[in-house]
């Protein structure tokens, strides 16, 4: 793609800020900004992961994966401040999905080992793996809220602090996965995935862009079940004390 | 449920200067006083007063800040929590039902423990709170107050409590209901022998049934005796609040 291509593709930024301005929708100052961060933040990914490249370091793949699991930790915890301790239970959670699904694919020889399928796979995991964070977090804390009374009944009636939520526990794991199952169930039918289509533009065969589609594919479905169920499990008994009282969160 | 020895002298739940506190702000303050065992002791109180968080405390929902707690002579944090709220059994105010049955809901506290409840002492449960054994598969959504109310108390009755606290369970309550569930916890309490503490707005009905009243306000008992002191108390804010000059 030429540097006047790129330009003209700035139309398709004008349109929704010239809807946003017709409608007073008062959104054009965040798509301007959202627009003037991902140029930057692309471009300097961009020139870094050329660096990386080059450099075929092992130390700075490291620290490219580091930073993304940093930067997706710092995102996610926002929606879970009123768990205790949020911020490592996340950390953790991604750190246990980069690792695992990393020696899957490196162990079983399914991705070459080099920088150019670590890191963007690591990326594509971890940014699926934050997205289910704040899900499971956003409906976590809303069942756990809107459902007290049910919480305090089954401790009053002697039951343990993982019977308490239990049900909201479980409800908030399956809610936060059903949009990775539901896009897969339609994909490829109303959408081609962006990797995938990246690669066909970018002048690959479409079935090697398929098989690599696939991969990343099963494992968003690994990360999606991974993530809500390690992050809930992690969440839930920091909720309560050792009287098995509920914490109130401040 | 058996019948288990009372001695109506002894506490069974002993308080000894609790104090609870939230944030800083006190709830309850120098609570001292015993609930005496097989007796019916109700609470009354304008709204604030920290009736239900005395409760709470007594069911291990909740711990004080300072002071203690003896139920059965024993300090409250020597219980393991679950096995205290299985003897300090606790009926809330919402009657709060898991989706289903009633005969899932009566069946809950058997579940946690990961027992089942056979048919027969279902039907018994409801048969002993006044309701037919019709009652068994009929959605718990469908319930009306009072029955929720009858349900909630057999519900407790599972675990064999030797302390039932209930707290405002006629407050929503049409007077014919109010009524049955009055007669419904007095037959609990002669029946089984359990100590019962009883959080009430309706004064009359502290009076009846009610062996012993507390009256607290704003985190203190103001007085405690015979529920006849509703009748001539010798506070001057209690007399106020039973003449309902106060919320």
């Amino acid at each position: 793609m030429s540097t006047m291509a790129l330009i003209f593709s700035l139309i398709f930024v004008l349109i929704p800020i010239v809807l946003s301005k017709t409608l007073n929708l008062g959104l054009e100052k965040d798509a301007t900004i959202a627009v003037i961060r991902s140029i930057i933040q692309l471009l300097v990914v961009g020139y870094i992961l050329k660096f990386v490249f080059d450099s075929k370091s092992i130390i700075y793949i490291f620290l490219m994966v580091a930073v993304m699991i940093i930067a997706a930790t710092l995102n996610a915890r926002k929606k879970g401040a009123a768990i205790k301790g949020i911020t490592w239970k996340i950390a953790v959670t991604l750190i246990f999905i980069e690792v695992l699904t990393q020696s899957i694919l490196l162990g079983f020889n399914i991705t070459p080992h080099t920088a150019q399928y670590i890191i963007p796979i690591s990326g594509m995991m971890i940014g699926n793996g934050m997205v289910l964070a704040i899900l499971f977090l956003n409906r976590f804390i809303a069942e756990t809220e809107s459902h007290q009374d049910q919480t305090e009944l089954i401790l009053s009636l002697g039951g343990t602090p993982k019977q308490a939520v239990h049900t909201q526990l479980m409800t908030s794991i399956k809610a936060s996965m059903i949009p990775t199952i539901e896009s897969q169930k339609t994909i490829g039918l109303v959408q081609l995935p962006g990797m995938m289509s990246g690669q066909i533009i970018a002048g690959a065969s479409p079935v090697q862009a398929v098989q690599f589609q696939l991969l990343v594919l099963f494992l968003l479905l690994t990360t999606a079940s991974i993530t809500s169920i390690m992050l809930g499990f992690l969440s839930y008994p920091t909720m309560f004390n050792k009287r098995m009282q509920v914490v109130r969160s401040k | 449920m058996l019948h288990k020895e009372v001695n109506r002298m002894k506490p069974a739940i002993q308080f000894k200067d609790v104090n609870y506190s939230i944030d800083g702000q006190p709830i309850l303050r120098n609570i001292s006083g015993a609930f005496y065992d097989g007796e019916i002791t109700t609470l009354v109180g304008p709204s604030g007063a920290g009736k239900t968080t005395l409760l709470k405390l007594c069911n291990g929902l909740l711990s004080p800040n300072d002071g203690d707690i003896m139920i059965h002579d024993q300090t409250i944090n020597d219980y393991d929590p679950v096995e205290l709220r299985r003897t300090v059994g606790m009926a809330l105010q919402s009657a709060p039902m898991i989706d289903g049955s009633v005969h899932k809901n009566l069946a809950l506290p058997l579940e946690l423990q990961g027992k089942r409840l056979p048919d027969i002492q279902a039907i018994d449960l409801l048969n002993d709170v006044g309701l037919s054994e019709d009652f068994l598969q009929r959605n718990s959504k469908e319930l009306s107050g009072g029955q929720r109310q009858k349900v909630s108390i057999a519900r407790t009755l599972v675990n064999h409590p030797q302390i039932l606290l209930l707290d405002e369970i006629t407050s929503s309550l049409d007077q014919v209901s109010q009524k049955e569930i009055e007669e419904l916890i007095v037959k609990i309490n002669r029946k089984y022998g359990v100590t019962i503490v009883w959080i009430t707005h309706d004064l009359k009905q502290a009076l009846n049934v009610g062996t012993y009243t507390w009256v607290m306000m704003a985190g203190e008992i103001v007085e405690t005796g015979k529920s006849e002191l509703l009748e001539s108390p010798s506070n001057e804010r209690v007399r106020q609040f039973v003449k309902g000059e106060l919320g």
